[in-house]
């Protein structure tokens, strides 16, 4: 089952990271577009439609990628102070009381509006001979898809939870504050902020 | 038992808020205004129970706007609640004002990965160390200027708990002092921009992100400004909390030619240019060199006065920036607003047809009258059109007197630099130069171009995410560069190095920026029906009218939204807040004239004194990760108080002059 679970984590991580290398485009696209109207004055017509294209769907991709790495913003008033068990239990309730119906409903109306959308073979209309759009409101349901399919995993995960009282594990990932790593940047050692206790400690005893 | 107390307070919380809607609901005549108020209340239970508050939205949201339009006609019901969550999920994708979201996360973690911060610490504390409090001015300024690149907290306070804490430890500053400074600097990046938090609320309330940023700016810079002078003042008042750095922390290392030269006089300016008739012992390139940085600010503060120069005496036509600020603010600037955003290029044509209120500042004060009565503009109309257009045949426009005052200030300031130059000073000055002014320009660039309408906030942010590329990509190379010439290899190995580094950077970089704008994004498309479906069930119109019959005064509303909104940044995080909670103050602004920018700045300061005030203040928990076991956890929240009561000052600064935030984008988009 681990394996099962830890798989799709790994689809899902593998699909947000491609999709994440938008943002290198986009930087490019955008740096190269200011660029070549100020400087070449040569503005192309279809750079914004990118710009908001590869943004679009940069955020949309990674949501099952945010998802299995448990990034997504929660309100810890009191989720932090549960036992495992507690809270694998609040998050399967919610799971299926607000994610499956939420998900499902973007899934489905997702898949309608890009069919509509393939159907009538429709263009942008931000300028004239706009670039199609139907990939892009494609990536509604694909995304959504990616993301429920990953929900389910973290449904399993609760009932393991509730079953063995501890949280399966994940695969590790870059975290936004990785101390260690930025230990290592500024060249700290453990030792050296055990070291510096001394001061503190002479600082209290001058009390 | 430790346990226990903290859910009993998140149970009584969510009781506190459920109770009274169970008891109050006329249950028997249920309406859809009631029910908003009901899933108002449901959604503040359902954020607190700590499920991911993108999808609890969504639910929610889906479940209540399908009760709204089933209480219009059944039949169609599923149809349009599809309908609209989509259209409002593409909305979110569309946006162009969320695009800038992850184009300036990228560039922060391009800029925190750079590796700058030790020696912008460094220099600083070079910088400042005659300064009471040196320390802790370096940290607060350094935290400044990194955590406005970067705008990621955690990261910034760990950083500096690691670079900055330790070293004011060492100096004998006392541990209060020295947390308040790291978690309040570290917070800084919530308020100056380019702050993403500014995007989300310019995204919320349809306020130009353009103006916030110009507005912004000033506040964020006085609460900066604040902090060093209550680190000044207390040092100078309390020696013993903050002793004055030891020589041997002062002291700057002099290269070997200095040394020398440094024998024969302590100015550096006169022994370099000695030094470059007379060879002693140090070889030329060098002295030119050295004497090239020596004249930097002189170069800079010439190219400066030059550039002020021309603008202020050019011929009429070339004025047209200065002109077209001057008619927004006679003319109403909506339209003129979205031209300065855009770019200069569409400003052609406003520019003539509004050339009769047009004076640049330069003629205003020597000739036209106009100016002087704004008022009046209109009717003086015809007469400085006729001077403008006299103006713009002679080639150069009077000086005007304030040129010249600056120009003596400007010369009396290089005489002082110049005076106090010696060979200390220039290599401090060399190291701020390779730390210190590269960040503070890209910054400034970024921040310029946005302002001045040069490029929009995304075009900006992408250009400044390439700027910290680069930067990052010399900053390593350097690196690199003296270890392999220490170790005796080549240029070749240093390039490759950095190569191979830089990828792991842009690598780490985008991955977290995919999963921090997802995190933002998701929360915005979840938003978006939640919203949707409280609007559809006439919820706002309740909270509206009940609001209205307070009776209360703009300063009472004033007063209660910004306590809310404090209130509510002890359990959530400014995301949520301002996504899910500022939608429902906007509409009621109007009705109390209260003006969306100004509210944005207040609110962005407002949730920054959330991120410091305790229990559940996230700096204070990041320094506590970093730092010595003796430091406890209410030794760091008693040091962040005083910060804590600066801000609540900046706040009633901010809120009795709101000049200082308005001040600026009333000069440039002439609000």
């Amino acid at each position: 089952m681990q394996k099962l679970l830890l798989f799709v984590d790994k689809v899902s991580t593998w699909v947000g990271q491609a999709f994440s290398w938008f943002i290198v485009a986009l930087t490019l696209h955008v740096s190269w577009e200011v660029f070549s109207r100020y400087v070449l004055d040569h503005p192309r017509a279809w750079a914004f439609d990118a710009m908001i294209m590869m943004y679009g769907t940069l955020f949309m991709m990674a949501g099952a990628y945010t998802l299995a790495k448990n990034g997504h913003v929660r309100g810890d008033v009191i989720y932090g102070f549960f036992s495992p068990r507690a809270q694998a239990v609040l998050d399967l309730t919610l799971y299926i009381v607000f994610f499956i119906p939420g998900i499902v409903a973007l899934v489905w109306a997702g898949y309608t509006y890009a069919s509509e959308s393939w159907a009538i073979n429709e263009h942008s209309n931000i300028t004239s001979e706009g670039p199609p759009v139907y990939p892009f409101k494609t990536v509604i349901p694909l995304a959504g898809a990616f993301v429920l399919v990953q929900g389910i995993v973290e449904i399993i995960r609760c009932v393991i939870c509730i079953k063995q009282g501890e949280w399966p594990s994940r695969e590790a990932d870059v975290q936004e504050v990785d101390v260690e790593k930025l230990k290592e940047m500024v060249h700290v050692k453990d030792e050296d902020i055990e070291n510096l206790d001394k001061f503190v400690v002479q600082q209290e005893r001058h009390k | 038992m430790k346990l226990r107390k903290e859910l009993w307070f998140g149970f009584s919380l969510m009781a506190a808020i459920i109770i009274p809607v169970v008891v109050l609901m006329p249950w028997s005549h249920l309406t859809n205004g009631h029910l908003g108020l009901m899933m108002l209340a449901l959604i503040c239970v359902g954020i607190m129970l700590g499920f991911p508050t993108a999808f609890t939205l969504m639910g929610m949201g889906v479940f209540f706007a399908w009760l709204a339009y089933r209480s219009v006609d059944p039949a169609t019901a599923d149809r349009r609640v599809l309908d609209l969550f989509v259209q409002r999920t593409y909305g979110v994708m569309s946006n162009d004002v969320l695009i800038a979201i992850p184009l300036f996360l990228f560039m922060g973690y391009l800029v925190e990965r750079a590796q700058l911060i030790d020696k912008l610490f460094r220099s600083l504390h070079l910088a400042a160390a005659r300064v009471p409090g040196a320390l802790a001015v370096a940290t607060i300024i350094t935290c400044a200027i990194f955590a406005t690149a970067t705008g990621i907290v955690g990261a910034v306070v760990t950083l500096m708990g690691l670079l900055a804490f330790p070293a004011m430890l060492k100096a004998g500053y006392n541990v209060k002092v020295a947390a308040g400074a790291v978690t309040a600097g570290g917070c800084l990046g919530i308020l100056i921009p380019p702050s993403v938090l500014l995007i989300v609320y310019g995204a919320v309330a349809g306020v130009s992100v353009v103006q916030l940023y110009a507005g912004a700016f000033l506040p964020g810079f006085m609460l900066a400004a604040l902090y060093v002078g209550y680190i000044i003042l207390l040092a100078w008042w309390k020696p013993h909390l903050m002793p004055p750095l030891a020589a041997s922390e002062r002291r700057v290392e002099l290269p070997p030619f200095a040394q020398t030269l440094a024998q024969q006089g302590s100015n550096a300016l006169t022994g370099l240019w000695r030094a470059l008739g007379t060879s002693r012992g140090v070889a030329k390139r060098t002295v030119l060199a050295q004497l090239f940085v020596t004249l930097v600010p002189a170069l800079f503060i010439a190219a400066l006065l030059g550039t002020a120069y021309r603008v202020t005496t050019a011929p009429e036509v070339e004025a047209s920036t200065a002109g077209l600020i001057e008619a927004g603010g006679l003319v109403a600037a909506p339209e003129q607003e979205r031209e300065a955003s855009t770019g200069l290029i569409g400003a052609q044509e406003p520019e003539e047809k509004e050339s009769q209120v047009k004076e640049p500042p330069a003629e205003g004060t020597k000739t036209g009258e106009g100016a002087k009565e704004p008022g009046a503009a209109p009717a003086v109309g015809e007469k400085s059109a006729e001077t403008a257009a006299a103006a713009s045949e002679q080639a150069r426009l009077p000086v005007p007197l304030w040129f010249w005052i600056v120009f003596g200030v400007a010369i009396g300031a290089l005489a002082v630099i110049y005076r106090l130059w010696n060979w200390e000073r220039l290599e401090v000055f060399k190291m701020l130069l390779s730390s210190f002014f590269p960040l503070a320009l890209m910054i400034l660039a970024v921040l310029g171009s946005i302002v001045f309408g040069l490029a929009t906030p995304s075009e900006a942010a992408a250009v400044g995410g390439f700027g910290g590329f680069l930067l990052a990509a010399v900053y390593r190379f350097i690196a690199y560069w003296r270890e392999g010439e220490s170790a005796g290899k080549d240029t070749g190995k240093a390039v490759w190095s950095t190569v191979k580094e830089l990828g792991v950077i842009v690598k780490e970089s985008s991955f977290l920026t995919a999963k921090t704008s997802a995190m933002v994004c998701w929360l915005f498309v979840g938003s978006g029906i939640f919203s949707a479906a409280f609007a559809l069930l006439g919820g706002q119109e309740v909270i509206e009218k009940w609001v209205l019959s307070l009776d209360m005064t703009p300063v009472q509303f004033m007063i209660l939204a910004q306590f809310i909104i404090f209130i509510l940044g002890w359990p959530l995080e400014w995301t949520e807040i301002i996504i899910i909670f500022m939608p429902i103050f906007l509409p009621l602004l109007p009705h109390f004239h209260i003006d969306p920018l100004f509210f944005g700045l207040l609110v962005a300061l407002n949730l920054q004194t959330a991120f410091l005030s305790p229990p559940v203040a996230m700096a204070a928990f990041y320094l506590k990760g970093v730092s010595p076991p003796h430091v406890t956890l209410n030794a760091i929240f008693a040091g962040m108080m005083p910060f804590m009561g600066i801000q609540v000052i900046a706040l009633v600064l901010l809120y009795v002059f709101p000049q200082i935030g308005l001040w600026l984008p009333q000069l440039v988009y002439g609000r």
